[in-house]
């Protein structure tokens, strides 16, 4: 069966500012390969532990030492809006 | 024979020789493309003054006896989710039309470094995100074989231009199977390493624990080469690999004799279509004759690996993908608050597809649904490890089909995702295992369209990959190339 979930509620989550017609089709469309994924839960996963890393591998360090990093004015150039070496946007509370 | 449809190997050997210069052979590369790219729009950015100032200076060093090595003045062409600095990098996306990267990925610098000559930056599914190429928010990329039918994906644009010859090898990034499905539906070699052997600083990131980078290559040897080119650690990428890069050439021509080959039960049977089963079959029996040891595998967890990857790579993307907000770089819509201008410019700048796979992930990944979806997926990556680790130690090598059918026609998947997810059941394993895998042609089906064989190893095991590939190669004797329009359409 597939699955039911709250659709506005993960498209909040996700910052996805979706039309009602287009979460209903996404619901339906998510309902159905959710049903399919949710098979993995037919495999006895018993006393098995999750894998991250598929070779195993945990840590990688470097030495710790300073280099030069990307020229700031050309990655502001890439900015939709930036001014005095910050990007900008819209307020982020409401009442601002 | 045009230049343009020349083996990496064959140009390299003409170009040290001087019976070619580096201009020529892109000139005869662009001029393929201005011949085809109207109808199979393999590129989504052709770097016109890039690639010459690249091949004059190949020419210089060719010219004085100073080659760099095999790449040096080989036309290549990379998938658009790796950064090029300065040349446009959109992933298909127009989230991200116009951005134009401050640095090089460490692959496209190695490949510079190596003398390489980037023609330009191929098309794909958005973010690599699909079987087709058709979730390209530029226009789909066309099978060079029947411009009606899909090259693969999402990798398309980078098989498409090898199979056409407009580049000599190519460039993609391997998630669920996205260099070596469209490799097998295009007729060429394709080839995702041992997760880690090849940095992936600059790739723009889809799943983390899944993404590889890998080559396109006509032939086997070609796509040692370009493996070669950029394999090895980099201080850049933290998950890339320490250790030494595996040596392959020494033992590829050591042939199939005494090498004991795995058949995958799971991957077969119901589905496939019955040309890709014989071409399959018809190749195991000629291994057999040769002397290879054929024994049939099974891998039960392989039947629950496609709903692990969608829940693994959805889940990894909808954490990768927040980084697209309208801050930074690419598209911005307006909104009142920061909020509201995030969350519109991402329902704006994401296609379907993107907004689907996001949607999946935060949802797989939100309270009270982690430990039953993405949790439980993680336990059946150990199984399906755990399963191979035992496979493996019977078998040097496993053996399937790269894709359970040949080309798809345009349109006939894209209306139900489920369908489209299917197109990747043989190449999930090899990367939620993290363990090398490489499709060869071996055959045409009845209607003129490649087939392709998968070989898969154990994690580091490319010295015996490429030798089995090699000697599919061969077996299958696949000259066959696509007939192409004579006239620019």
């Amino acid at each position: 069966m597939p699955i039911d979930i709250d659709i506005a509620h993960v498209a909040r989550l996700a910052r996805l500012d979706l039309s009602p017609e287009e979460m209903e089709h996404y619901r339906t469309q998510l309902g159905v390969i959710l049903e399919h994924a949710a098979r993995v839960g037919q495999l006895d996963t018993t006393g098995i532990e999750p894998t991250a890393h598929p070779l195993g591998f945990t840590n990688a360090f470097r030495p710790d030492v300073t280099r030069p990093s990307l020229d700031r004015a050309e990655i502001r150039a890439q900015a939709p809006d930036s001014r005095d070496g910050y990007f900008v946007v819209p307020p982020a509370l409401d009442s601002l | 024979m045009n230049g343009s449809d020349l083996t990496i190997a064959g140009a390299g050997l003409m170009l040290r020789e001087g019976s070619l210069t580096a201009g020529e052979l892109l000139e005869a590369v662009l001029e393929r493309a201005a011949m085809t790219e109207a109808e199979l729009h393999c590129y989504l950015t052709i770097d016109h003054e890039g690639s010459e100032e690249a091949a004059i200076a190949a020419n210089a060093r060719l010219e004085s006896g100073r080659a760099l090595g095999p790449l040096d003045g080989i036309p290549l062409a990379v998938k658009d989710n790796f950064c090029t600095r300065g040349l446009p990098t959109t992933c298909g996306s127009q989230i991200l039309a116009g951005y134009r990267p401050p640095y090089d990925a460490t692959v496209v610098h190695r490949l510079r470094e190596a003398g390489a000559v980037i023609v330009g930056k191929t098309n794909l599914d958005e973010f690599a995100m699909g079987s087709s190429t058709e979730n390209s928010a530029f226009g789909p990329t066309r099978n060079p074989w029947d411009s009606d039918r899909v090259p693969g994906g999402s990798s398309g644009g980078s098989a498409a231009a090898v199979a056409a010859g407009s580049a000599l090898g190519a460039f993609g990034s391997d998630t669920g199977g996205s260099i070596r499905q469209p490799a097998a539906l295009c007729g060429v070699v394709g080839f995702k390493p041992t997760y880690g052997l090849v940095s992936r600083y600059g790739l723009v990131a889809f799943a983390s624990s899944l993404d590889q980078i890998g080559p396109f290559g006509r032939t086997v040897d070609d796509a040692v080469t370009l493996f070669e080119a950029v394999a090895g650690n980099d201080p850049l990428d933290a998950t890339s690999y320490h250790g030494p890069v595996p040596v392959i050439r020494p033992t590829l021509d050591q042939g199939i004799d005494g090498v004991r080959v795995g058949l995958v039960k799971e991957l077969d049977g119901e589905g496939y279509e019955p040309a890709v089963l014989t071409a399959i079959s018809a190749m195991i029996d000629r291994l057999a004759g040769d002397g290879a040891q054929i024994t049939e595998v099974s891998l039960p967890s392989f039947e629950v690996a496609l709903s692990a990857y969608y829940l693994v790579a959805p889940a990894e993307c909808s954490a990768n993908l927040a980084r697209f907000d309208g801050v930074r770089y690419g598209l911005r819509v307006s909104g009142a608050t920061v909020e509201e201008m995030m969350a519109r410019t991402r329902a704006e700048g994401f296609g379907p597809e993107v907004i689907r796979r996001i949607l999946l992930g935060t949802y797989a990944l939100s309270a009270g649904y982690y430990e039953a979806f993405y949790g439980q997926a993680q336990k059946v990556k150990t199984r399906i490890i755990d399963e191979l680790a035992a496979a493996y130690r019977n078998v040097d090598v496993l053996i399937s089909p790269t894709s359970p059918t040949t080309a798809f026609e345009l349109g006939a998947r894209t209306q139900n995702p489920l369908a489209m997810y299917l197109s990747d059941v043989c190449t999930i394993p090899a990367n939620l295992s993290g363990h090398p895998a490489i499709s060869v042609p071996v055959a045409l089906d009845g209607s003129g369209l490649p087939i392709g064989l998968q070989v898969m190893a154990p994690a580091l095991g490319e010295p015996m990959l490429f030798r089995v590939a090699k000697a599919v190669e061969e077996r299958a004797r696949f000259h066959a190339r696509p007939a192409l329009s004579e006239a620019p359409v």
